[in-house]
């Protein structure tokens, strides 16, 4: 046995998991795939008083797509799930690019996308391409519900907008625009090892073939997903050339500040992302154009 | 804190157990401690190295990383479950051992475990599914390379045996 004693509840419904939160507050954590939380209190980092056991809420593991087209994930949906669901890739391409980096299929069978989320590591995939996709975080408390867009909802380091009574219980995809493509890369020490740098670039072209919106989001280099959207601004309204995406690349390279790890200095980090954001942008751009 | 036990009912290689756990038991200390089936074990106790990997319900997990008491209701498959009860050998354990797949056996069973369900899944996979499947597993001693022959040779063996 390695984590200090809790106590234990296996919620029976997400009024009872919430009612649970709202006693327990902060002393309490959610237990969904458990791959980052468990972790934690095996080396004692975490101590918390209660979990509550969420994986019997079958209700929060659904995957739904609204008439708009708008895509809308269940907060316990594993990694699993979303690799096998063909339909979820097609309209959520990025995850199809993202979910091989994502550690080991053991861990992927247990993980789930809420509890990725709700954990916020800098390194992590998926809050960079939550931001990439302007998702939605839907939120419960036992006192209600709000709604947070998810470039506010990550803070910095493990650190969300999420207060202590507070699930995130969904997270909405909108359906992209016409003639968008988007790609994520990333480069790893190893496979499954987290991020030195990741990119998520989503483009956008007008029906002449010129960009009307790039978003680019980073992981891995700094304390919560870096939003460099704004090193794209001078490829709006434009066809992006070779040079014009290699001005972006310099552009994120100056507009980040990695602190370097046991794997990279900050010098090879910032490397990486433009190298990173001149072959995502290239490669996003391609899928629309194979994709008219 | 006082230790709270819960029932537990689950079904490990087919036998059905129940007992009484503290919240804190890891399933793998559980497996290893409570039921005596210590062929699963135990490496780095935080989900990096892959040794206590067991099938719930028919998927690879890191038991590290799983609390017994989440085990209620499920089905395990450990190695224990893995050769004929009259000893004949999985064809993964035969061709690990054909191969000379193992030295000195730490990561073994979680290996097996990874790779019966990866097989089963994918019959006729590349080299290169094969060293992705494999890649949540840490060896030491290997290099992998014998661990890739051997999981080339079980997945043909599987096919000629079901095909």
């Amino acid at each position: 046995m390695k984590p200090a004693p809790f106590k234990y509840i296996a919620a029976s419904s997400l009024h009872h998991a919430l009612s649970l939160k709202a006693e327990y507050g902060d002393e309490a954590r959610f237990l969904a795939g458990g791959q980052s939380l468990i972790p934690a209190m095996n080396f004692r980092l975490a101590r918390p008083t209660a979990l509550i056991d969420i994986n019997g809420l079958n209700e929060l593991a659904r995957i739904e797509r609204s008439q708009d087209g708008e895509i809308r994930v269940g907060a316990l949906t594993r990694y699993r799930a979303l690799e096998r669901d063909s339909a979820f890739l097609k309209n959520c391409p990025l995850f199809a690019d993202a979910l091989p980096h994502i550690a080991h299929p053991q861990i992927r069978n247990r993980g789930t996308i809420g509890g990725n989320l709700s954990h916020a590591d800098p390194a992590s995939e998926l809050p960079a391409i939550a931001v990439a996709m302007q998702a939605r975080m839907r939120i419960k408390s036992a006192k209600g519900e709000r709604q947070v867009v998810a470039s506010e909802f990550f803070q910095g380091l493990l650190t969300t907008d999420l207060q202590a009574h507070e699930m995130l219980v969904e997270i909405a995809f909108p359906a992209a625009p016409a003639r968008t493509g988007t790609c994520f890369m990333e480069v790893a020490r190893r496979r499954g090892d987290f991020a030195i740098c990741g990119v998520a670039a989503v483009v956008t072209v007008d029906d002449q073939g010129r960009c009307s919106q790039l978003r680019l989001v980073l992981c891995g280099v700094g304390d919560a997903p870096v939003d460099a959207s704004a090193a794209a601004a001078s490829l709006m309204g434009r066809h992006a050339s070779g040079e014009a995406i290699e001005a972006v690349a310099a552009d994120v390279q100056g507009m980040i500040e990695p602190s370097g790890n046991v794997h990279a200095t900050p010098d090879y980090q910032r490397h990486i992302a433009g190298v990173l954001t001149q072959r995502a942008v290239g490669a996003a751009l391609e899928r629309v154009r194979d994709a008219a | 804190m006082q230790p709270e036990p819960h029932d537990i009912e689950l079904s490990v290689n087919g036998t059905t157990y129940r007992r009484a756990v503290e919240s804190r038991i890891l399933l793998s200390d559980f497996l290893r401690h409570d039921l005596l089936l210590a062929g699963t074990h135990v490496g780095c106790e935080h989900g990096v190295c892959g040794a206590c990997t067991i099938l719930l319900d028919g998927s690879p997990v890191r038991s590290c990383l799983m609390l017994a008491v989440q085990a209620n209701g499920h089905e395990l498959s450990t190695v224990e479950g893995l050769a004929n009860s009259d000893g004949e050998l999985h064809p993964v354990q035969q061709a690990m051992h054909d191969h000379h797949g193992l030295q000195c056996g730490y990561c073994t069973a979680g290996i097996l475990m990874t790779m019966t369900a990866f097989l089963q899944e994918n019959p006729l996979p590349s080299e290169h599914e094969v060293r992705e499947a494999l890649s949540g597993n840490l060896c030491r001693c290997t290099g992998y390379q014998n661990i890739v022959d051997a999981m080339l040779a079980a997945a043909q063996a599987m096919r000629t045996a079901a095909p």
